[in-house]
């Protein structure tokens, strides 16, 4: 049976794609794991590869159009299968996949990245009172046993404690079982409730709210990032979106004093069906990023990459409290190594200034492991091996790809990974699992002729070093006289709630100890 | 329109239907010459004689056992356990016979038998006779498990659990024998019936949807009033059945209110009330202002002490706070 296949995800932060080039016509006869098309997404360029044997029976999207994550893109099937509700579905459902008239549709009604198409009816197909008579055995819930199945055994909370305990002990009924019973005391200010806990506080960026609040603000036309909620871990509930709609949230709880939320009657009237909401998704979200202009300025749409960055470091910058360690070092030293190195290995290779930061670096994290660590919330977590990133400057923006256990590979193979991972990284062509997973980073402007500069924590990482340029200045010598040296600046940003001033102190100085004495980085 | 009380209603039903098929009958212990340990089946020996009224020993698996044989031969038993904690003693005839042969025989055999008797826990009956065992048959595939509140319904679906033509398991309020409702005269026609698999909206509402059965439907009626001192109206949504699952009727009213409390005398793990929660989820998801609440007896066999029994049962109080957490009030 013919199947509309949805746009994978292609990266770990993937939310939408442009499609880049089709590999295959219309036509062609896919098996599983053939590359179809290529994707951009916001970190490279990816291989979608389709999981399904069949033929490609239509492209739904053009190449060069945004796709949202789900969001149709083909449609795969047996030779000469008539296609054409499919068709309707994906036009009408996914809310026309073209970005180049509308912005992609939302992923909500969209068919599984798997390519599954037809979701489930959103009601049980049961006629109530309708008895069994003796020729049947339609005993039950009906259609029940579907859904059911495919919800599989939903993981039982707080009460498995308190089915195992020995019901005949004294302290059976504890407050905890009680609460997961739905019984038993309410929790007062002094007894934060499992939601209250810090540990439960929306991740940064994330936004909490009700399934009812999101309809709503669907509804409603309003944006749920302009909302603060009044729920659990401030979580949005339908009574902060209908304050919002009221007036901005200045609106004063209204009524018998105790600010009940007021339901919406005739709310249950209105069909939200996932097709409807889909659609208003999507109405929505073109509404947001239309570009607009005159003449005197002009908008350039962010590429996906652009969003991120823009994303990402809005939220780094704004919840990592940085603060930043400044040294000077003298670079002379290393500067002469470096030459040596690359006598040594003539044609063979280069070997950079960056590529011995990097492994004095990845050392110095061996030396002062407590610094290659990251926030969790309520956790530190230190990592066992050192990954460093590595910002490379691209056309349109940058990307950071990792050199894995970077303290216990040699400068050589450290020049050459590097020397790979930025060519690929200009030509989009890294691998999701080459940009994550990285420890700490390294930044260097010193080939702009930047002296020195600070970064912007890539979380979930403790901390980053950006490295200025090498800069001749008259320094002070051991005989007090001032002769010609080479300096460079290196500036460590540190995320306070990991690194304390004294730690990150600590750490730029076995960094300063590697990069004075080059030598050992090669021990 | 008369205003009786639960088991007049339930006697009323086995008398109109034993009047109306001869091949009716009632078999339990002391359900003839005792007139029933909870006088359910007052008089009914004097009218039917000791043929259809059958005084069993105490052998529930056994006279459970005849029942299913009889169904089978085409009688329409209705097994009176004196309450159904001592159904567990005949689970195998109900699980393994009742709910089967249907299935088993190729379509050859359909069992039309009702079991029934009071369930749930009464007052100081101790741990062995104070089980809501609802969950237990629920679960059943065959089976289908009907759990009247009020007169009304009492009498309506035991009613078209006897006409049914497969097993019904027929589970009363212990505790509600003496509560009454309205109930009109009979007309012998097709009104006098309430049909299985369809529940009830007890009463409208539009803040919350509690959602309960049996004796918990009261709970849930004075938890509404209670709140409706503050403002918020609850609908009480009864499904009358377990088996077959009113789900539509459930679901149109979360999808109205937008939050859920559901409310079971029976334990907490995997009780009838998990069930309800995943079908309210799975259909309302885009409705639900808050997770859906459950409130359950504690998860412990029943005290004797009377305040402990008090303490470990769904009570009004424990129903209202469930109520302000799903509305964010707390």
């Amino acid at each position: 049976m013919a199947q509309i296949l949805g746009l994978p995800k292609l990266s770990p932060t993937m939310e939408e794609g442009v499609l880049v080039r089709w590999t295959k016509k219309e036509g062609d006869k896919v098996s599983p794991g053939d590359l179809i098309a290529e994707v951009e997404t916001d970190k490279a360029n990816m291989d979608f590869n389709v999981e399904d044997e069949g033929v490609l029976l239509k492209f739904l999207v053009k190449e060069g159009d945004t796709v949202k994550l789900g969001a149709p893109v083909a449609i795969i099937g047996k030779a000469g299968e008539d296609i054409a509700s499919l068709v309707a579905s994906a036009a009408g459902g996914g809310g026309g996949a073209s970005a180049a008239a509308a912005p992609g549709p939302a992923p909500a009604a969209a068919p599984a990245p798997s390519g599954k198409a037809a979701p489930a009816p959103a009601t049980q197909k049961q006629v109530p009172g309708t008895r069994q008579q003796a020729t049947g055995n339609g005993n039950g819930n009906g259609g029940a046993k579907a859904t059911t199945a495919s919800a599989g055994a939903p993981p039982q909370m707080g009460v498995e404690d308190s089915a195992n305990a020995p019901a005949a002990q004294k302290n059976a009924v504890s407050s905890e079982q009680r609460a997961a019973q739905g019984k038993g005391p309410i929790p007062r200010a002094g007894t934060p409730t499992p939601q209250q806990r810090p540990a439960a506080q929306a991740a940064p960026g994330k936004l909490l709210a009700s399934p009812l609040a999101k309809t709503l603000a669907i509804d409603l036309g309003i944006d749920l990032r302009t909302i603060t909620g009044s729920g659990p871990g401030g979580r949005i509930v339908e009574r902060d979106v209908k304050q919002a709609a009221e007036g901005g949230g200045a609106q004063p709880s209204t009524g018998n004093g105790h600010g009940e939320p007021e339901p919406t009657e005739g709310h249950a009237a209105e069909d939200v069906g996932d097709h409807q909401v889909t659609q208003a998704i999507a109405v929505r979200h073109a509404r947001q990023i239309v570009p607009e202009g005159d003449g005197d300025y002009e908008d350039v749409p962010a590429s996906n990459m652009r969003k991120r960055i823009a994303s990402r470091l809005t939220e780094a910058k704004r919840d990592v409290p940085h603060f930043y360690l400044m040294r000077k070092l003298d670079a002379a030293p290393l500067l002469g190594f470096r030459q040596r190195l690359n006598d040594l290995l003539g044609d063979r290779g280069k070997v950079s200034v960056n590529d011995l930061i990097i492994k004095a670096a990845a050392l110095a994290l061996r030396r002062v492991p407590e610094c290659n660590a990251s926030w969790q919330g309520d956790s530190i977590r230190r990592y066992h091996r050192v990954h460093i990133g590595v910002a490379v400057a691209i056309p349109d923006g940058l990307v950071t790809p990792v050199i894995r256990d970077a303290d216990q590979k040699g400068i050589g193979s450290i020049a050459a990974e590097v020397k790979d991972l930025a060519e690929r990284a200009k030509n989009k062509q890294l691998k999701g699992h080459e940009i994550t997973g990285s420890t700490f980073s390294v930044s260097n402007l010193g080939m702009f002729g930047i002296e020195r500069f600070t970064a912007i924590i890539n979380p979930p990482e403790g901390g980053i070093l950006a490295i200025g340029g090498t800069v001749d200045e008259p320094v002070v010598g051991k005989d007090g006289a001032i002769v010609a040296g080479k300096r460079l600046t290196v500036t460590m940003s540190c995320d306070h709630r990991v690194i304390d001033g004294a730690l990150g102190a600590k750490w730029l100085q076995a960094f300063g100890e590697l990069f004075e004495k080059p030598e050992s980085l090669a021990l | 329109m008369a205003v009786i009380s639960y088991r007049e209603a339930l006697n009323q039903a086995m008398r109109e239907e034993m009047d109306r098929d001869p091949n009716v009958f009632v078999m339990g212990e002391e359900v003839g010459h005792y007139n029933g340990a909870y006088k359910v089946t007052q008089g009914l020996l004097q009218r039917f004689s000791e043929r259809r009224i059958v005084d069993a020993p105490i052998a529930e698996m056994g006279f459970a056992g005849i029942g299913v044989g009889a169904a089978m031969v085409g009688l329409r038993p209705i097994i009176e356990f004196m309450t159904f904690n001592f159904s567990l003693v005949a689970i195998d005839q109900i699980v393994n016979n009742a709910a089967k042969i249907f299935q088993m025989s190729g379509g050859q055999y359909n069992i039309p038998i009702v079991f029934r008797g009071p369930s749930g826990p009464a007052v100081q009956v101790g741990s062995q006779h104070s089980q809501a065992l609802e969950s237990y048959y629920a679960h059943v595939p065959g089976l289908k498990v009907v759990m009247p509140s009020t007169a009304l319904d009492a009498k309506g679906l035991l009613k078209s659990a006897i006409r049914d033509e497969n097993p019904v398991v027929f589970m009363e309020g212990e505790t509600l024998y003496n509560t009454t409702w309205e109930v009109p005269e009979p007309t012998g026609g097709a009104d006098d019936l309430i049909p299985i698999g369809v529940a009830d909206i007890k009463r409208e509402g539009k803040d919350i949807t509690l959602i309960a059965w049996s004796k918990m439907v009261w709970t849930c009626l004075d938890a509404a009033k209670v709140l409706a001192e503050e403002g918020i109206e609850c609908e009480v949504v009864d499904p009358r059945t377990l088996r077959p699952l009113d789900v539509p009727t459930l679901v149109e009213s979360v999808k109205k209110t937008g939050r859920c409390v559901i409310v079971e005398i029976g334990w907490p793990v995997a009780g009838f009330g998990a069930e309800v929660a995943y079908q309210m989820q799975r259909h309302c998801m885009d409705s639900l202002d808050a997770p859906i609440e459950r409130v359950t007896s504690d998860d412990v066999p029943m005290p004797y002490a009377k305040n402990l029994e008090d303490e470990v049962q769904p009570q009004v109080k424990d129903v209202v706070a469930a109520v302000r957490r799903a509305l964010y009030l707390e």
